[in-house]
């Protein structure tokens, strides 16, 4: 296992889609924190990156990969192999991958940048969307033997806890604003891990204040060490049970 | 005629000072080892020194024409059971004292310095620490009250009382205090023509300056930084604010100038630096916002449907989060003429006019004032594409609420 996951991860270290991802994000980290007047609005516009370009690239990568290695993912299954190491290893080489571009193209500046705490959490919270996402890939890309079926899926998955979430967040706030749903929508937010992330990040920065009562809630709920232990949780959660669906669908299929 | 004049005014006030005596106080070696003492045995006129040490006498009530002068900063305690100075006639003069540890209780409201009933007060250069109030003024006039240093450390909003206290007062001058750690550090109910110049609050529980029910007064030239709220003017008419700097007050319920119920007043040449929301008016009418800078605050302007006829023109709005918020769709207020970060039109003829109107409200502003629960979305991207698309077609926004004549450059205030 350990040596297919090490495979999957020098094979795609040499990816040139992985390099110029790491280039641009590391580009793109520098120049934010060097063109912005201050780090806390520089590390506001890293977690817009966070939020959205490391989730789309995850995503897109991870299913475009398992396509492209199927003949690959073949030939291991007739070596003596167990399925699930395969499938385990392709998980592992991709996400760490991944987390490894990011850390060195977003990680290093932001922690040289941003006062610690908040670019310890906001490095936290990519690297776990990042291995989110690539969990949701495996599982987009498990479902259809076709490509491009599979490409779409992973984009809706990501339109989804991009955009469409969101409006039906605004949606229930405006169909239920009579009744005190505070609590509730707080519960419905941190269901998506992006909004999750958000949030997070959000109320350890100064802006935080802004939240008005919804925030304090919030902060109730998730703002503390308890809070944010379990914020880590339901983000674990998000990275491990898609994960572990695809394999049982790997495991039973017939390929 | 002007020299005889002076030479005149010279002259009284010799005439004055002839008049007094000069009492000392101070251990031992001085006539006198107690204040009380003193004030009995003086007459009308007289200065009182006080030397360096430390006076325990309970409540010290002053009822005629005195000068009390400290001599390198003698400490009045009021040992958390009395108030520590009485103020109650004219012509008093209180300066270089320390003054502190003064009683708390709610219905006596006791200070550390208290004025009631009297006139041509002046308390300048003490200090006065730990009171419950610090200096409280109650149906007085022509009271200067400058160059004094006041701080509490109050936690809660109950348990301490405000800096500078006024009730019912005219002719106030407060100039150059620092006052910290109070309620409020300076509040107003029913005083008229008073000048609040130079002075800093800051750190305190609730308001840097509060006015209630209190016209025709001016501010000028303060430092309002980290209070609860800057400054909060209410029921008022004919304020003028000028030339103050409002920053960091930073928090859920924080504002840089509260504005509700108030008319006819001018707000020029102020200074909002990193306040949570920098001016939040209600029921005001006929403001005159001018030349103001608005920088890097959550909210720039929270303008209520309450509010009528303002005019605000000239101002800088630079790096807000949003620049305007109102929860109304009629337009009421003037904004033409101010120089907006956000603008994104052009200028073909160069009279540094942008051509095209600038619409301030953002979308998201709209739908949080009408739903503050949606403040969940708050940097989102799907706030971020509604914005923009709102930006091209309004749809939500009130379409005439606009600045006609954006300024394409800030203007260098």
């Amino acid at each position: 296992m350990k040596k297919i996951t090490g495979f999957v991860l020098i094979d795609i270290m040499r990816n040139r889609f992985v390099l110029i991802y790491t280039l641009l994000l590391g580009v793109m980290a520098w120049t934010v924190f060097n063109m912005e007047d201050s780090a806390s609005k520089g590390l506001l516009t890293m977690l817009n990156v966070v939020l959205l370009i490391t989730p789309l690239v995850s995503v897109l990568f991870a299913t475009t990969y398992i396509y492209n290695s199927s003949e690959f993912i073949e030939l291991l299954l007739s070596q003596p192999v167990r399925r699930s190491a395969i499938w385990i290893s392709m998980f592992g080489g991709l996400s760490s991958s991944l987390v490894l571009s990011f850390l060195i193209a977003a990680g290093i500046p932001t922690l040289i940048y941003a006062p610690l705490n908040q670019a310890l959490l906001l490095i936290f919270t990519g690297a776990i969307i990042t291995i989110i996402f690539v969990a949701l890939a495996l599982l987009a890309s498990i479902f259809t033997r076709d490509k491009a079926k599979g490409v779409g899926i992973a984009i809706m998955v990501w339109l989804y806890f991009a955009l469409l979430f969101d409006s039906l967040i605004l949606f229930l706030v405006f169909q239920f604003s009579d009744y005190p749903i505070e609590t509730f929508m707080t519960v419905v937010t941190a269901s998506s891990p992006i909004d999750l992330a958000r949030i997070m990040n959000l109320i350890q920065m100064e802006s935080s204040a802004m939240l008005g009562y919804t925030g304090a809630v919030f902060k109730k709920f998730f703002g503390g060490s308890w809070g944010l232990l379990l914020s880590a949780l339901i983000m674990i959660v998000w990275a491990t049970v898609p994960f572990l669906i695809s394999l049982r669908i790997f495991n039973k299929k017939d390929l | 005629m002007k020299i005889c004049s002076i030479y005149f005014l010279l002259a009284l006030c010799m005439w004055q000072t002839a008049q007094g005596r000069i009492l000392h106080i101070g251990k031992s070696i001085y006539p006198f080892t107690n204040i009380k003492q003193a004030l009995i045995n003086s007459l009308p006129g007289d200065t009182l020194i006080i030397h360096k040490g430390v006076y325990k006498e309970g409540n010290i009530v002053i009822n005629k024409p005195l000068t009390i002068i400290g001599d390198s900063m003698p400490t009045l305690d009021g040992d958390y059971r009395f108030e520590v100075l009485t103020i109650m006639g004219s012509h008093i003069t209180i300066s270089g004292l320390r003054i502190q540890h003064s009683g708390f209780a709610v219905l006596e409201d006791p200070g550390g310095i208290k004025i009631r009933n009297s006139s041509f007060v002046v308390i300048s250069n003490n200090e006065l620490v730990d009171n419950f109030f610090g200096v409280y003024v109650e149906y007085s006039t022509n009271i200067l009250i400058s160059h004094n240093h006041i701080e509490a450390h109050g936690i809660q909003e109950q348990s301490i009382g405000n800096g500078i206290h006024s009730w019912k007062s005219d002719s106030l001058q407060i100039i150059r205090n620092h006052i910290e750690g109070h309620r409020d550090g300076i509040y107003f109910e029913f005083v008229t023509h008073t000048l609040v110049w130079r002075n800093t609050a800051e750190n305190n529980i609730r308001y840097g300056l509060h006015f209630m029910f209190s016209n025709d007064d001016n501010y000028f030239t303060n430092v309002f930084r980290n209070n609860g709220a800057g400054v909060a003017v209410m029921f008022s008419k004919r304020v003028n604010m000028r030339n103050n700097k409002f920053e960091k007050n930073w928090g859920s319920a924080s504002y840089g100038l509260l504005l509700k119920e108030i008319s006819d007043s001018d707000i020029e040449g102020n200074h909002f630096l990193y306040n949570t929301s920098a001016i939040f008016m209600e029921g005001t009418s006929r403001i005159r916002a001018l030349r103001n800078n608005f920088v890097g605050n959550g909210w720039a302007m929270q303008v209520q449907a309450s509010c009528l006829d303002n005019a605000i023109n000239g101002n800088n709005f630079i790096n807000n989060t949003f620049d305007i918020g109102t929860n109304g769709s009629v337009v009421l207020n003037n904004f033409d003429n101010n120089y907006w970060d956000k603008y994104t039109g052009y200028d073909l003829d160069k009279d540094h006019i942008g051509d095209v109107p600038f619409r301030p409200l953002s979308l998201f502003s709209v739908v949080v004032e009408r739903n503050p629960s949606s403040m969940l979305l708050f940097r989102s991207f799907l706030v971020t594409l509604l914005d923009q698309s709102e930006k091209i077609f309004p749809t939500l926004t009130p379409e005439n609420f606009m600045d006609k004549m954006p300024a394409m450059r800030a203007y260098p205030l």
